[in-house]
């Protein structure tokens, strides 16, 4: 089942929610909706699920406007990010609940209901819970429960709102490579709403990246990440060094730095910002020399996993350097604070201002 | 296992607080029962049960607490009515009405009672009315279970208000969401819920009826056999300087309220125990 958003437009008050969003989700894929709280993000998962109404635009699933069908009759699965569960019914109570309330022509037999939320609490691993209470079990088991409960009613699309937004970072971790497996397993059409550029970009097939009501880019995660529309995408899609300058011909001049700006050939002396990733710099100890060589004194130097995280202080500017060095590479053994050394852009994005 | 009173906490006093909590209930609540219990075990057992078993007494336990019981199920509904109305919509005047609801805490019963007669009389405001339909309300049981209704109407609606405001709206969503209908969400999301609270505002709103005086005793218009409360014979034991019959009766109302109290508790305590149990 695809996804039509034509046009749609939620305001609270004076704010903007979701401001002239149109967005086309293909059947079977995993969407992430990306973005800072206040973009739009869980408004427009509630429009597509029918809790909330647009005033304006439509939705269409599968090119059949849905717009005005009652939330209850739009075949959805909806996953909240404090789960939601009802703590007075068990867990297999919890599953079978969308079986149970079906009216009685098309209610499945005890027997069936039986069998079908036992097939979904092994899907989730937790068959072994169906005769807990919610409050016994953890917050990732809580949430494969509620996802559970959600595809009890076999949704068409299924919407997830921050799924693993309470729980701890390594739950957190698991949690998202189990529901990229999941999502393989079932190929329900199914958007989620995250924070989270890392888990966006992880779990998704697609990233829809909003902001102020308003959709900034949407892409495959590879396209949003190495190929950003334009500075608020690269921002948040991960850790920035910024600098201004000014562009011109092709090159942008920061203090007595110039970066290539091939894309801005044309454009003779306009502000600029230029922008470079923290993995894409190298740091070399010998004195080099080069058009875009920033000489710079270690700060600080700690440990991230397989990299080293330095912060450097340079000339440029007043805001640290952010430089992440993988920890194999010869010059990560050596690095000390104080120390001089010589880093060198391997990839740089300038954006006019 | 030894049994452990002694838990460690960051705010200490356990000692303290257990012992201040100790002697002030007994001050204030054994004592009393204690006296009276001790007052009507002076009396003969033969006096002490012609007096409780007598057929006008037991009628009056019969309207006493049948009509509690019914004033505090009107309660039960309308109670949970009005809290869900307070907490959902907003209105103009909502806060006006969220105060309201405590007037019969706040007023004298007997001008309760006054105002009540003056309003359901067979020639009062609304009695008129109503006399016109054949029913009558001022001096029947009925005015009884009115008055008792109306007594009890804050308890249920502040018991159920906070419990209403912090349940999470998502939970009816994912009802809805599920595909109940407004009615299937309502009576298995929505109810188990509140039914803690509900059960509690209960509780309270019959045993304040059972023991209420002033406001009945001018509505009744207390006829032997029929419109007479037990608090009002005991009262009128009481100007007859039969005091030890008062007492008796007195004893029998503890015994049946306290029962009665203590059933409802357990219903409640099983009722939020089978989603939390480990």
């Amino acid at each position: 089942m695809s996804i039509e958003i034509d046009n749609v437009s939620r305001r609270f008050g004076d704010f903007a929610a979701v401001d002239n969003v149109s967005l086309s989700l293909p059947q079977g894929e995993l969407t992430a909706l990306l973005g800072p709280s206040g973009s739009g993000k869980t408004t427009l998962l509630r429009i597509i699920a029918g809790l909330e109404r647009p005033d304006h635009g439509t939705v269409k699933f599968h090119g059949e406007d849905t717009t005005d069908v009652h939330v209850s009759d739009r075949g959805v699965g909806f996953v909240f990010q404090h789960y939601a569960l009802f703590k007075h019914m068990t867990v297999f109570e919890n599953v079978a609940y969308g079986l149970k309330v079906k009216p009685r022509r098309v209610r499945p037999n005890q027997a069936e209901i039986h069998r079908r939320v036992k097939k979904l609490l092994e899907l989730v691993q937790l068959d072994w819970t169906a005769h807990r209470y919610p409050s016994q079990l953890s917050g990732g088991q809580r949430q494969r429960i509620a996802l559970a409960r959600a595809l009890a009613v076999e949704p068409k699309v299924l919407l997830l709102d921050e799924p693993f937004g309470a729980l701890d970072a390594k739950v957190r971790a698991e949690l998202r490579r189990w529901l990229r497996r999941l999502h393989d397993e079932i190929h329900v059409t199914s958007v989620f709403v995250t924070h989270d550029q890392e888990e966006a970009l992880e779990v998704s097939d697609r990233v829809v990246v909003m902001n102020h009501g308003r959709v900034e880019q949407e892409g495959s995660p590879r396209e949003v990440y190495d190929h950003p529309a334009n500075p608020f995408v690269y921002g948040f899609l991960g850790q920035v060094n910024l600098f201004r300058g000014r562009v011109s011909g092709g090159w942008a001049e920061i203090g007595g730095v110039r970066l290539p700006a091939p894309e801005h050939r044309d454009v003779s002396d306009a502000g600029a910002v230029a922008y470079i990733r923290p993995h894409d710099i190298e740091l070399v100890e010998e004195e080099i020399t080069g058009e875009g060589v920033i000489r710079a004194v270690v700060e600080t130097v700690s440990i991230a996993g397989a990299v080293l995280r330095v912060e450097l202080r340079h000339g440029l500017g007043d805001d640290l350097l952010h430089v992440e060095v993988p920890r194999d590479q010869p010059v990560a053994q050596t690095l000390q604070a104080g120390q001089v050394v010589y880093a060198r852009p391997k990839q740089s994005r300038v954006f006019l201002q | 296992m030894a049994f452990r009173f002694r838990q460690h906490s960051v705010l200490p006093g356990f000692g303290l607080t257990l012992g201040f909590t100790v002697f002030y209930l007994s001050l204030l609540l054994l004592l009393p029962v204690a006296a009276l219990l001790f007052y009507t075990l002076q009396m003969p057992w033969v006096d002490f049960w012609a007096t409780v078993s007598h057929p006008q007494v037991v009628e009056s336990y019969k309207l006493s607490f049948g009509a509690s019981l019914i004033g505090a199920l009107i309660n039960l509904v309308f109670g949970a009515l009005v809290a869900w109305v307070l907490v959902r919509y907003e209105f103009p005047g909502r806060r006006v009405v969220d105060a309201l609801v405590d007037l019969p805490f706040a007023m004298p019963t007997a001008v309760a009672g006054i105002a009540l007669v003056t309003l359901y009389a067979s020639t009062g405001w609304i009695g008129q009315y109503i006399d016109a339909f054949g029913v009558r309300i001022a001096y029947t049981q009925l005015g009884v279970i009115v008055a008792l209704t109306y007594i009890g109407l804050p308890f249920v609606v502040r018991t159920v208000q906070p419990v209403l405001r912090d349940m999470a709206p998502e939970l009816e969503e994912a009802s809805a969401i599920m595909g109940a209908s407004r009615f299937t969400t309502l009576r298995r999301v929505v109810l188990p819920t509140l039914l803690p609270a509900l059960l509690t505002g209960f509780a309270m709103a019959f045993a304040r009826a059972v023991g209420e005086y002033g406001s009945v005793v001018f509505i009744s218009g207390n006829i032997p056999y029929t419109t007479e409360i037990t608090p009002l014979l005991i009262v009128a034991k009481a100007e007859q300087y039969d005091y030890r019959g008062a007492a008796a009766i007195g004893t029998v109302m503890l015994v049946a309220a306290f029962a009665l109290l203590l059933m409802i508790n357990a219903l409640q305590w099983w009722s939020t125990r089978r989603h939390t149990q480990r």
